[in-house]
């Protein structure tokens, strides 16, 4: 009987085999996978089980940690202002996930970043926990405030830029949340009425939706007639009757109002906002010409990352009618707060577009930088000369147009308004928009675009000059006080 | 196999020999199980106060009792088997020992667990620490293995309740039926007041007593009354109806009990042991055959069996939105997780979250526990102890003297090893899960009990395999010779 006794042992030998092959399998080959698994809670118990790293602006710590009691989360985020720094910090919700600079420096705020290892490895040596990095955002927290603060109960958003480099200076968006009141184990209840809320208040506005441009997009399209030499002298009559018909239509293109748009020459009609004149302007350059301008500027760009990537904003392939209302910001043209403030930021840095980006360094606890971010130049939307022909085009319609609430004494301030108007026959409430800029004695340090939805008590261009340029008068002064 | 390996092979032709018999027999080993058996308590007085320490910082209070009961279990173990079996295997006690004060450690560890107290709070019972209850069973196992150390005087006894062994296994086996079943599978008798036992535990080893019996009997008949047909020898078709009753048992277990892991062991013991038997690789085929073909047809017809298929085949659809109806739980996913997460060598005893599998951490799942805290490293240790001593029991097999010893021997041994590739397998995700808990490690009074009795019976086979024949009695005939002198 021993021969099949031995085969049975060689049998059993084998079960050992397979399950210690599996076992290889599962803790070696596959462990890494399983390890950080979506779905393995060990990795947020990780994560929480430390206090969080920082992100700052001004050198102040935006976030914060609490103890929670709790099992699994020792920690819980906690937020300084959260509904105005939402828009920048984005959340870290022990439930919900992480999103935006929480999520994107997830690996820097709790250790784990592979440039943080010399840190850990010798805090483990000397029996100290693991502890997290800071974000050190290009924020400016008096900007801000100001943006916040100016936007108030309305709905709407505030992007603002230097344009010197790129960074961004404010980022607001309002209804906002509070990232702290969704962050526990147990914020069910919160997270569910923010999800509901038709209001959408976890929207990042500024970055994350895109609006019709309106009038303000008309400061693209005289970039683009100089560009092309369409037009040189932007004090010289264009060819514009009045009225004027939209091509291959019989609809024609109406102005607000009784504007002088006859003929005007590209400052006066941009001062009125002309929309005969750079309606016919975007009609004569014609759907690709128009289209590589704006791609200069940033549009139909799908990765805008700063690093929280932005929303495409949009110059599409049209027809000729439909472009020559994409030349007043009035057709399927589409573009984030962000991208309206890269606009002004152009123009202001004499035709250089600078990359925008809003993590100017990343810092190991031990407070060794560890990441610098080098202000990189994106593009040149226009020559020099062209910029500074539509800077003193934009100064005229602060000063003697549109947009006089933009104005700051004794500082040279650039800008555009503009209303958007949108829904079926345009029934619906428009956008007003401001962008602008102001000029200090080195360069323009701050570009801004404002939009705020809903305005229903003014449906005409005047609405963006009413509504959004005083906030962004704000955001400049605050800017221009801690330039100095 | 010479029983006698001292005896001088000059012995049988040289009449003026004048010493012809040793009186020292092959060595008792019982110093070595001894040295084993002090390693076997001490390392999980080590890994107790290592949960302790990561833990609490500190030592725990309990380290003294613990290390005191675990080596009284021991001990006594070990001076009833010097004293009452001598020539056994000097391996089984001190593997069994390590085992059981390492899944006490285990059990001690997931009581203090805050996770699950906090479940159990949630869910309106009462949290009870399960290590006091563990090292209870674990005396009673002690006891058991003590008394059928002692009382059994040779195993061969057992033969005699071949069919009486049948009767009590079949009761044991059909018994949960009506009993009400517990998370999914009735494997359960519940006595009201008292707590439940699960049967089968105590089946397997009185299952494998009428398998040894019944088939040392009918060997030759099975073996030798066949057909040739394409290479393989088949049974006369009367000879068949033995392996037809005892996989119609295991279905019926399957089906009614819905305990896929016990039908498994049953079948897969029996086919062993008839292979054995009757050395006949025909049998293997017929039981591969039958038990694949049974697996398939009841595993896509009776929804509880297809359910745990299913979980075996996707077991991270439960986190899939929307959810499949069949994906009711996380804990093949958090098994996974677990091993994953313990890597190469783990993250140290006590520093795991394998208390995130919840329900069930400490008794079916606790090899996961296992796996995340002591690692691969860890994991395949412990898998290698249950090989050694299921290759222990092998060996006791093949040293047996008489075929009733060697098919039992393998059919425990067998049953064990099946046991384990069926649990950690299930755990592991290697095969469906079933209800079965790791001997030994897992937290049950029925699996310790009945385990500890398995290895009480292999140890007296071995005794009685290794134990010197009686020296025969010298003959008058050749002490005559030798008073005659030159």
């Amino acid at each position: 009987m021993n021969k099949p006794v031995r085969r049975i042992a060689i049998f059993c030998g084998l079960l050992v085999l397979a399950l210690l092959l599996r076992d290889n399998w599962l803790q070696f080959v596959q462990a890494d996978e399983l390890k950080t698994h979506k779905n393995n809670r060990r990795v947020d118990i990780a994560r929480y089980s430390q206090p969080r790293g920082n992100i700052i602006v001004d050198g102040q710590a935006i976030t914060g940690s609490v103890e929670t009691g709790g099992v699994d989360f020792k920690y819980k985020r906690t937020y300084t202002d959260g509904p105005m720094w939402a828009p920048v910090t984005g959340r870290s919700s022990q439930v919900y996930g992480a999103t935006q600079l929480e999520n994107l420096y997830d690996r820097v705020l709790i250790g784990d970043d592979d440039r943080l290892f010399f840190n850990r490895t010798v805090d483990m040596i000397t029996g100290k926990g693991k502890k997290g990095g800071d974000v050190i955002t290009t924020l400016n927290g008096k900007a801000q405030k100001a943006a916040f603060e100016g936007l108030g109960d309305k709905k709407g958003a505030v992007a603002a830029i230097d344009p010197r480099t790129g960074k961004i200076l404010a980022l607001a968006s309002t209804p906002s949340y509070d990232p702290s009141k969704i962050a526990g184990a147990n914020d069910g209840k919160e997270w569910t009425s923010l999800d509901k809320d038709k209001n959408k208040p976890m929207l990042n506005r500024a970055l994350r939706e895109t609006y019709p441009p309106g009038s303000t997009f008309k400061v693209v399209t005289a970039a683009a007639a100089l560009e092309n030499g369409l037009y040189k002298d932007v004090d010289s009559k264009t060819d514009s009757p009045l009225p004027w018909t939209l091509p291959d239509t019989v609809t024609p293109l109406k102005n607000e109002g009784d504007i002088p748009c006859k003929d005007a020459s590209l400052r006066v009609a941009l001062q009125w906002s002309c929309n005969t004149v750079f309606g016919k302007v975007s009609a004569d350059l014609g759907n690709k010409k128009m289209m590589d301008e704006a791609q200069k500027f940033g549009f139909n760009n799908d990765k805008l990352d700063t690093p929280v990537r932005a929303a495409q904003s949009i110059y599409p392939k049209d027809n000729r009618p439909q472009n020559a209302m994409d030349g007043i910001g009035q057709a399927s043209n589409r573009a984030t707060p962000l991208q309206m403030a890269m606009v002004a930021a152009a123009v202001a840095n004499d035709g250089k577009l600078m990359e925008p980006y809003m993590v100017d360094k990343v810092r190991a606890p031990n407070l060794n930088v560890i990441e610098t971010h080098q202000p990189k130049e994106m593009s040149q939307p226009m020559s020099r000369d062209n910029a500074r022909k539509i800077q003193s085009m934009m100064e005229t319609v602060v000063n003697e147009g549109t947009g006089k609430n933009g104005r700051i004494s004794g500082v040279t301030v650039g800008g555009k308004t503009g209303t958007a108007q949108h829904g079926v026959a345009n029934s619906e409430n428009p956008y007003a928009w401001f962008i602008s800029y102001a000029k200090g004695s080195n360069g323009s340090p701050v570009a801004v675009a404002v939009v705020i939805e809903g305005s229903d008590t003014m449906r005409d261009d005047i609405a963006g000059g009413a509504l959004a340029a005083p906030i962004a008068k704000k955001v400049m002064e605050a800017v221009l006080s801690t330039a100095k | 196999m010479s029983a006698m390996p001292s005896m001088p092979s000059s012995a049988g032709s040289n009449t003026t020999a004048t010493t012809t018999i040793s009186t020292v027999g092959p060595p008792s080993r019982r110093n070595t199980e001894l040295a084993l058996l002090a390693f076997a308590v001490i390392l999980p007085c080590f890994a107790y106060a290592n949960v302790g320490l990561a833990l609490n910082g500190e030592m725990p209070s309990g380290m003294l009792g613990y290390g005191l009961g675990l080596g009284l279990l021991g001990g006594v173990g070990h001076l009833v088997v010097r004293k009452f079996a001598k020539y056994a295997d000097p391996l089984l006690l001190p593997l069994a020992t390590l085992l059981n004060g390492l899944g006490l450690v285990m059990i001690w560890r997931l009581d203090q667990s805050e996770r699950l107290a906090r479940l159990a709070k949630a869910q309106g019972f009462t949290f009870q620490a399960s290590a006091p209850n563990q090292l209870l069973f674990s005396a009673l196992g002690i006891a058991l293995f003590v008394a059928v150390v002692i009382f059994l005087k040779d195993h061969r006894i057992l033969q005699r309740y071949t069919y009486i062994s049948m009767v009590v296994a079949l009761i044991l086996l059909v018994a949960p039926v009506f009993f009400p079943g517990k998370f999914g599978a009735k494997i359960w008798i519940t006595v009201p007041g008292l707590g439940s036992i699960q049967p089968g535990e105590f089946a397997k080893i009185i299952l494998a007593i009428f398998f040894a019996g019944y088939l040392m009997v009918k060997r030759d008949a099975l073996a030798l009354a066949s057909r040739r047909f394409m290479g393989l020898y088949l049974p006369r078709g009367r000879d068949l109806g033995p392996i037809l009753a005892v996989w119609a048992l295991s279905l019926v277990i399957l089906v009614f009990e819905t305990d896929l892991g016990s039908s498994l062991l049953f079948f897969g013991m029996f086919v062993v042991m008839l292979y054995v038997a009757t050395e006949r690789t025909s049998w293997i085929v017929f039981g591969l055959l039958m038990s694949a073909g049974g697996a398939a047809v009841v595993g896509s017809v009776e929804p509880h069996v297809k359910v745990r298929v299913m979980a075996w085949l996707h077991p991270f659809a439960v986190y899939d939105n929307p959810r499949p109806s069949w994906a009711t739980t996380e804990q093949i996913a958090q098994a996974l997780f677990a091993f994953g997460s313990g890597g190469v060598f783990g993250t140290g005893w006590g520093q795991g979250a394998s208390d995130l599998i919840q329900f069930a951490a400490n008794s079916d799942f606790i090899f996961a526990s296992y796996g995340e805290e002591l690692g691969l490293a860890g994991a395949m240790a412990i898998l290698l102890i249950y090989g050694l001593i299921v290759e222990r029991g092998v060996r006791t097999a093949l040293a047996a003297r008489d075929p009733f010893g060697k098919l039992l021997a393998t059919g425990l041994a067998a049953a064990f090893g099946i046991q384990v590739f069926v649990v950690a397998g299930g755990v592991m995700g290697l095969i469906p899960l079933t209800g079965m808990t790791m001997p030994f490690l897992a937290q049950g009074g029925s699996s310790v009990i009945a385990n500890w009795a398995l290895i009480a019976i292999l140890i007296k086979i071995s005794d009685t395999a290794r134990r010197p024949a009686p020296a025969p009695a010298p003959s008058p005939d050749a002490e005559m010779t030798q008073v005659v002198r030159p």
